[in-house]
Protein backbone atom coordinates (compact mmCIF):
# COMPACT_ATOMS: atom_id res chain seq x y z
CA UNK A 1 0.00 0.00 0.00
CA UNK A 2 2.05 3.06 -0.67
CA UNK A 3 0.55 6.49 -0.27
CA UNK A 4 2.61 9.77 -1.58
CA UNK A 5 1.59 12.79 0.11
CA UNK A 6 2.78 15.01 -2.51
CA UNK A 7 1.54 14.66 -6.52
CA UNK A 8 3.61 12.34 -8.85
CA UNK A 9 4.52 13.46 -11.89
CA UNK A 10 3.73 11.57 -14.66
CA UNK A 11 4.84 13.63 -17.70
CA UNK A 12 6.75 16.61 -18.33
CA UNK A 13 6.36 19.33 -21.08
CA UNK A 14 9.86 20.87 -21.55
CA UNK A 15 10.99 21.56 -18.73
CA UNK A 16 7.75 21.75 -16.73
CA UNK A 17 6.13 18.49 -14.86
CA UNK A 18 2.84 17.42 -15.20
CA UNK A 19 1.54 15.61 -12.36
CA UNK A 20 -1.83 13.53 -11.48
CA UNK A 21 -3.87 15.73 -10.15
CA UNK A 22 -3.29 18.20 -12.62
CA UNK A 23 -4.91 15.78 -15.27
CA UNK A 24 -7.97 15.66 -13.31
CA UNK A 25 -8.35 18.93 -13.01
CA UNK A 26 -8.06 19.33 -16.61
CA UNK A 27 -10.50 16.59 -17.07
CA UNK A 28 -12.88 18.34 -14.66
CA UNK A 29 -12.49 21.69 -16.15
CA UNK A 30 -13.18 19.58 -19.33
CA UNK A 31 -15.86 18.27 -18.33
CA UNK A 32 -17.58 21.63 -16.71
CA UNK A 33 -16.61 23.67 -20.51
CA UNK A 34 -18.86 20.40 -22.05
CA UNK A 35 -21.84 20.86 -19.99
CA UNK A 36 -21.66 24.82 -20.02
CA UNK A 37 -21.28 24.87 -23.85
CA UNK A 38 -24.24 22.12 -24.37
CA UNK A 39 -26.49 23.65 -21.64
CA UNK A 40 -26.15 27.55 -23.17
CA UNK A 41 -26.70 26.38 -27.01
CA UNK A 42 -29.57 26.94 -27.99
CA UNK A 43 -31.30 29.04 -25.04
CA UNK A 44 -34.97 28.92 -24.76
CA UNK A 45 -37.14 30.57 -22.65
CA UNK A 46 -38.94 28.13 -21.21
CA UNK A 47 -36.06 25.70 -20.15
CA UNK A 48 -36.04 22.06 -20.97
CA UNK A 49 -33.77 19.25 -20.58
CA UNK A 50 -29.61 20.14 -19.62
CA UNK A 51 -30.33 23.99 -19.50
CA UNK A 52 -32.83 23.29 -16.88
CA UNK A 53 -30.35 21.37 -14.71
CA UNK A 54 -28.31 23.67 -15.01
CA UNK A 55 -30.54 26.66 -14.21
CA UNK A 56 -31.61 25.28 -11.33
CA UNK A 57 -28.20 24.51 -9.88
CA UNK A 58 -27.00 28.22 -10.85
CA UNK A 59 -30.68 29.26 -9.06
CA UNK A 60 -29.55 27.65 -5.62
CA UNK A 61 -26.42 29.10 -5.97
CA UNK A 62 -27.42 32.73 -6.65
CA UNK A 63 -29.97 32.25 -3.66
CA UNK A 64 -27.41 30.85 -1.16
CA UNK A 65 -24.76 33.93 -1.96
CA UNK A 66 -27.52 36.43 -1.71
CA UNK A 67 -28.89 34.92 1.73
CA UNK A 68 -25.62 36.52 2.53
CA UNK A 69 -25.11 39.34 0.82
CA UNK A 70 -28.85 40.64 1.22
CA UNK A 71 -28.26 42.92 -1.94
CA UNK A 72 -29.12 41.36 -5.23
CA UNK A 73 -26.65 43.80 -7.63
CA UNK A 74 -23.88 43.07 -5.15
CA UNK A 75 -24.56 39.19 -5.96
CA UNK A 76 -24.74 39.69 -9.50
CA UNK A 77 -21.26 41.18 -9.25
CA UNK A 78 -19.61 38.78 -7.32
CA UNK A 79 -21.88 35.43 -8.26
CA UNK A 80 -19.31 34.45 -11.40
CA UNK A 81 -15.99 33.75 -9.02
CA UNK A 82 -18.58 32.06 -6.01
CA UNK A 83 -20.06 29.57 -8.48
CA UNK A 84 -17.07 29.04 -10.44
CA UNK A 85 -15.19 28.11 -6.84
CA UNK A 86 -17.89 26.23 -5.94
CA UNK A 87 -18.53 24.13 -9.05
CA UNK A 88 -14.47 23.44 -9.41
CA UNK A 89 -14.02 21.91 -6.11
CA UNK A 90 -17.11 19.81 -5.94
CA UNK A 91 -16.47 18.13 -9.31
CA UNK A 92 -12.82 17.50 -8.30
CA UNK A 93 -13.80 16.04 -5.38
CA UNK A 94 -16.51 13.54 -7.26
CA UNK A 95 -14.09 13.42 -9.88
CA UNK A 96 -11.55 12.04 -7.90
CA UNK A 97 -14.07 9.22 -6.45
CA UNK A 98 -14.75 7.32 -9.86
CA UNK A 99 -13.05 4.11 -9.96
CA UNK A 100 -9.86 4.31 -12.14
CA UNK A 101 -8.97 7.21 -9.92
CA UNK A 102 -5.47 6.39 -8.04
CA UNK A 103 -5.76 2.57 -9.29
CA UNK A 104 -4.68 2.88 -13.09
CA UNK A 105 -1.16 3.47 -12.98
CA UNK A 106 2.28 2.74 -14.02
CA UNK A 107 5.20 0.50 -12.64
CA UNK A 108 8.05 2.73 -12.30
CA UNK A 109 11.19 2.39 -10.47
CA UNK A 110 12.61 5.46 -8.32
CA UNK A 111 16.03 5.29 -6.52
CA UNK A 112 15.89 1.70 -6.86
CA UNK A 113 12.87 0.63 -5.47
CA UNK A 114 9.69 0.04 -7.61
CA UNK A 115 6.82 2.60 -6.97
CA UNK A 116 3.11 2.18 -8.32
CA UNK A 117 2.69 5.85 -10.10
CA UNK A 118 -1.18 6.29 -10.63
CA UNK A 119 -2.04 8.34 -13.71
CA UNK A 120 -5.37 10.05 -12.15
CA UNK A 121 -5.39 11.38 -8.31
CA UNK A 122 -8.40 13.51 -7.14
CA UNK A 123 -7.65 16.90 -8.03
CA UNK A 124 -7.63 18.83 -4.72
CA UNK A 125 -5.30 15.75 -3.06
CA UNK A 126 -2.25 18.07 -4.48
CA UNK A 127 -1.75 21.03 -1.91
CA UNK A 128 -0.50 22.94 -5.06
CA UNK A 129 -3.77 23.12 -6.21
CA UNK A 130 -5.74 24.32 -3.16
CA UNK A 131 -3.20 26.43 -2.61
CA UNK A 132 -3.88 27.91 -5.98
CA UNK A 133 -7.56 28.08 -5.51
CA UNK A 134 -6.62 29.98 -2.10
CA UNK A 135 -4.33 32.58 -3.17
CA UNK A 136 -7.01 33.32 -6.04
CA UNK A 137 -10.09 34.13 -3.28
CA UNK A 138 -7.63 35.88 -0.53
CA UNK A 139 -6.35 38.15 -3.47
CA UNK A 140 -9.94 38.38 -4.94
CA UNK A 141 -11.35 39.18 -1.71
CA UNK A 142 -8.80 42.37 -1.65
CA UNK A 143 -9.65 43.47 -5.01
CA UNK A 144 -13.36 43.47 -4.25
CA UNK A 145 -12.94 45.45 -0.89
CA UNK A 146 -10.59 47.80 -2.95
CA UNK A 147 -13.17 48.05 -5.79
CA UNK A 148 -16.10 48.52 -3.64
CA UNK A 149 -14.75 51.10 -0.66
CA UNK A 150 -12.00 52.98 -2.20
CA UNK A 151 -8.04 52.16 -1.59
CA UNK A 152 -7.59 54.56 1.48
CA UNK A 153 -10.61 53.13 3.28
CA UNK A 154 -9.93 49.57 2.86
CA UNK A 155 -6.22 50.09 3.89
CA UNK A 156 -7.33 52.09 6.93
CA UNK A 157 -8.88 48.92 7.99
CA UNK A 158 -5.49 47.61 8.11
CA UNK A 159 -3.20 50.48 9.13
CA UNK A 160 -5.26 52.89 11.41
CA UNK A 161 -3.29 55.60 13.48
CA UNK A 162 -6.24 56.64 15.38
CA UNK A 163 -5.33 54.84 18.49
CA UNK A 164 -2.32 52.16 19.93
CA UNK A 165 -5.03 49.75 20.13
CA UNK A 166 -6.76 50.37 16.56
CA UNK A 167 -3.56 49.83 15.51
CA UNK A 168 -2.27 46.44 17.29
CA UNK A 169 -6.01 45.37 16.21
CA UNK A 170 -5.30 46.05 12.44
CA UNK A 171 -2.12 44.13 12.72
CA UNK A 172 -3.79 41.19 13.97
CA UNK A 173 -6.73 41.84 10.87
CA UNK A 174 -3.33 41.96 8.37
CA UNK A 175 -1.95 38.65 9.83
CA UNK A 176 -5.49 36.96 9.83
CA UNK A 177 -5.75 37.45 6.25
CA UNK A 178 -2.52 36.13 5.28
CA UNK A 179 -3.90 33.12 7.67
CA UNK A 180 -6.64 32.67 5.96
CA UNK A 181 -4.69 31.56 2.44
CA UNK A 182 -3.29 28.66 5.04
CA UNK A 183 -6.65 28.01 6.53
CA UNK A 184 -8.29 27.83 3.38
CA UNK A 185 -5.72 25.63 1.28
CA UNK A 186 -4.88 22.91 4.21
CA UNK A 187 -8.93 22.62 4.92
CA UNK A 188 -9.78 21.55 1.45
CA UNK A 189 -6.36 19.18 1.06
CA UNK A 190 -6.32 17.44 4.76
CA UNK A 191 -10.49 16.69 4.06
CA UNK A 192 -9.75 15.43 0.25
CA UNK A 193 -6.47 13.79 1.02
CA UNK A 194 -7.24 12.04 4.42
CA UNK A 195 -10.76 10.89 2.10
CA UNK A 196 -8.15 9.22 0.01
CA UNK A 197 -6.09 7.55 2.24
CA UNK A 198 -8.97 6.58 4.96
CA UNK A 199 -10.60 4.95 1.31
CA UNK A 200 -6.93 3.03 0.37
CA UNK A 201 -6.69 1.60 3.75
CA UNK A 202 -10.46 0.38 4.31
CA UNK A 203 -10.27 -1.14 0.87
CA UNK A 204 -6.95 -2.63 1.87
CA UNK A 205 -8.47 -4.14 5.40
CA UNK A 206 -11.89 -5.25 3.91
CA UNK A 207 -12.14 -5.05 0.26
CA UNK A 208 -15.16 -4.61 -2.20
CA UNK A 209 -17.56 -4.34 0.78
CA UNK A 210 -15.38 -2.10 3.51
CA UNK A 211 -15.46 1.26 1.45
CA UNK A 212 -19.16 1.23 0.28
CA UNK A 213 -20.30 3.73 3.89
CA UNK A 214 -16.60 5.36 3.54
CA UNK A 215 -17.88 6.22 -0.50
CA UNK A 216 -20.72 7.82 0.71
CA UNK A 217 -19.00 9.39 3.34
CA UNK A 218 -16.67 10.97 0.85
CA UNK A 219 -19.21 12.12 -1.52
CA UNK A 220 -21.00 14.24 1.33
CA UNK A 221 -17.69 15.63 2.48
CA UNK A 222 -16.57 16.44 -1.15
CA UNK A 223 -19.89 18.10 -1.07
CA UNK A 224 -19.71 19.98 1.74
CA UNK A 225 -16.04 21.36 1.28
CA UNK A 226 -16.77 22.98 -1.58
CA UNK A 227 -19.73 24.45 0.00
CA UNK A 228 -17.67 25.69 2.95
CA UNK A 229 -14.54 26.93 0.73
CA UNK A 230 -17.41 29.51 -1.25
CA UNK A 231 -19.79 29.79 1.89
CA UNK A 232 -15.94 31.33 3.20
CA UNK A 233 -15.22 33.08 0.57
CA UNK A 234 -18.36 34.81 0.51
CA UNK A 235 -18.68 35.76 3.65
CA UNK A 236 -15.36 37.06 3.94
CA UNK A 237 -16.02 39.37 0.66
CA UNK A 238 -18.76 40.85 2.51
CA UNK A 239 -16.72 41.99 5.21
CA UNK A 240 -14.22 43.28 2.71
CA UNK A 241 -16.40 45.67 0.97
CA UNK A 242 -18.34 46.72 4.16
CA UNK A 243 -18.01 50.11 4.99
CA UNK A 244 -16.42 50.58 8.92
CA UNK A 245 -19.68 52.77 9.24
CA UNK A 246 -22.14 51.18 7.93
CA UNK A 247 -20.94 47.94 10.06
CA UNK A 248 -22.71 48.85 12.91
CA UNK A 249 -26.07 49.15 10.57
CA UNK A 250 -25.13 45.76 9.12
CA UNK A 251 -24.36 43.93 12.57
CA UNK A 252 -27.73 45.05 13.85
CA UNK A 253 -30.10 43.94 10.87
CA UNK B 1 13.45 3.50 21.44
CA UNK B 2 14.85 4.21 18.21
CA UNK B 3 14.24 7.06 16.15
CA UNK B 4 11.67 4.63 14.20
CA UNK B 5 9.61 4.49 16.93
CA UNK B 6 9.07 7.28 18.22
CA UNK B 7 8.11 8.99 14.65
CA UNK B 8 5.07 6.45 14.96
CA UNK B 9 4.52 7.16 18.52
CA UNK B 10 4.78 10.94 17.09
CA UNK B 11 2.16 10.58 14.49
CA UNK B 12 -0.49 8.84 16.61
CA UNK B 13 0.02 11.32 19.10
CA UNK B 14 -0.35 14.21 17.28
CA UNK B 15 -3.37 13.18 15.55
CA UNK B 16 -5.41 11.62 18.57
CA UNK B 17 -3.95 14.75 21.06
CA UNK B 18 -5.06 17.35 17.95
CA UNK B 19 -8.72 15.93 17.60
CA UNK B 20 -9.41 16.24 21.21
CA UNK B 21 -10.69 19.95 20.93
CA UNK B 22 -11.86 20.10 17.75
CA UNK B 23 -14.36 17.06 18.77
CA UNK B 24 -15.46 19.22 21.58
CA UNK B 25 -16.10 22.85 19.98
CA UNK B 26 -17.77 21.03 17.28
CA UNK B 27 -20.32 19.20 19.80
CA UNK B 28 -20.67 22.72 21.59
CA UNK B 29 -21.53 24.30 18.35
CA UNK B 30 -23.83 21.58 17.31
CA UNK B 31 -25.82 21.48 20.28
CA UNK B 32 -26.09 25.31 20.99
CA UNK B 33 -27.46 25.15 17.19
CA UNK B 34 -30.27 22.25 17.60
CA UNK B 35 -30.80 24.15 20.92
CA UNK B 36 -31.83 27.14 19.03
CA UNK B 37 -33.97 25.56 16.41
CA UNK B 38 -35.66 23.80 19.09
CA UNK B 39 -36.90 26.96 20.98
CA UNK B 40 -37.60 28.63 17.31
CA UNK B 41 -38.07 26.41 14.59
CA UNK B 42 -39.47 28.58 12.15
CA UNK B 43 -35.41 30.54 12.36
CA UNK B 44 -33.63 26.41 11.18
CA UNK B 45 -32.65 27.78 7.81
CA UNK B 46 -31.23 31.18 9.50
CA UNK B 47 -29.67 29.16 12.36
CA UNK B 48 -28.35 26.34 10.01
CA UNK B 49 -26.08 28.57 8.04
CA UNK B 50 -23.98 29.94 10.59
CA UNK B 51 -23.69 26.99 12.07
CA UNK B 52 -22.62 24.80 9.22
CA UNK B 53 -19.60 27.95 8.72
CA UNK B 54 -18.66 27.72 12.56
CA UNK B 55 -18.51 23.51 12.37
CA UNK B 56 -16.05 23.95 9.43
CA UNK B 57 -13.94 26.38 10.93
CA UNK B 58 -13.32 24.39 13.95
CA UNK B 59 -12.96 21.28 11.91
CA UNK B 60 -9.85 23.01 10.16
CA UNK B 61 -8.11 22.74 13.37
CA UNK B 62 -9.00 19.05 13.45
CA UNK B 63 -7.46 19.14 9.62
CA UNK B 64 -4.43 21.10 10.11
CA UNK B 65 -3.21 18.33 13.40
CA UNK B 66 -4.20 15.61 10.73
CA UNK B 67 -1.99 17.00 7.97
CA UNK B 68 1.16 17.12 10.50
CA UNK B 69 0.53 13.36 11.59
CA UNK B 70 0.54 12.58 8.20
CA UNK B 71 3.74 14.57 7.20
CA UNK B 72 5.50 13.01 10.13
CA UNK B 73 4.48 9.62 8.66
CA UNK B 74 5.41 9.59 4.94
CA UNK B 75 7.95 12.54 4.56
Amino acid sequence: MEISLAAEKIAHIGSFPITNSMVTSWIATVILAVLAFFSTRKMKTIPSGIQNVFETIVEMLLNMVNSVMNDMKATKKYFPLLATIFLFIITNNWLGLIPGVGSIGLHEVHHGKEVFVPIFRAGNADLNTTLALAIIAVIAIQIFGILAIGFWKYAGKFINFKSPILFFVGILELISELSRIVSFSFRLFGNVFAGEVLLVVITMLLPYVGPIPFYGLEIFVGFIQALVFTMLALVFIKMAITDHEHEGEAHNT
Amino acid sequence: MEAETMSMIAAAAAIAIGAIAPALAIGMIGAKGVEAIGRNPEAAGKVSGPMILAIAFAEAIAIYALVIALIIKFV
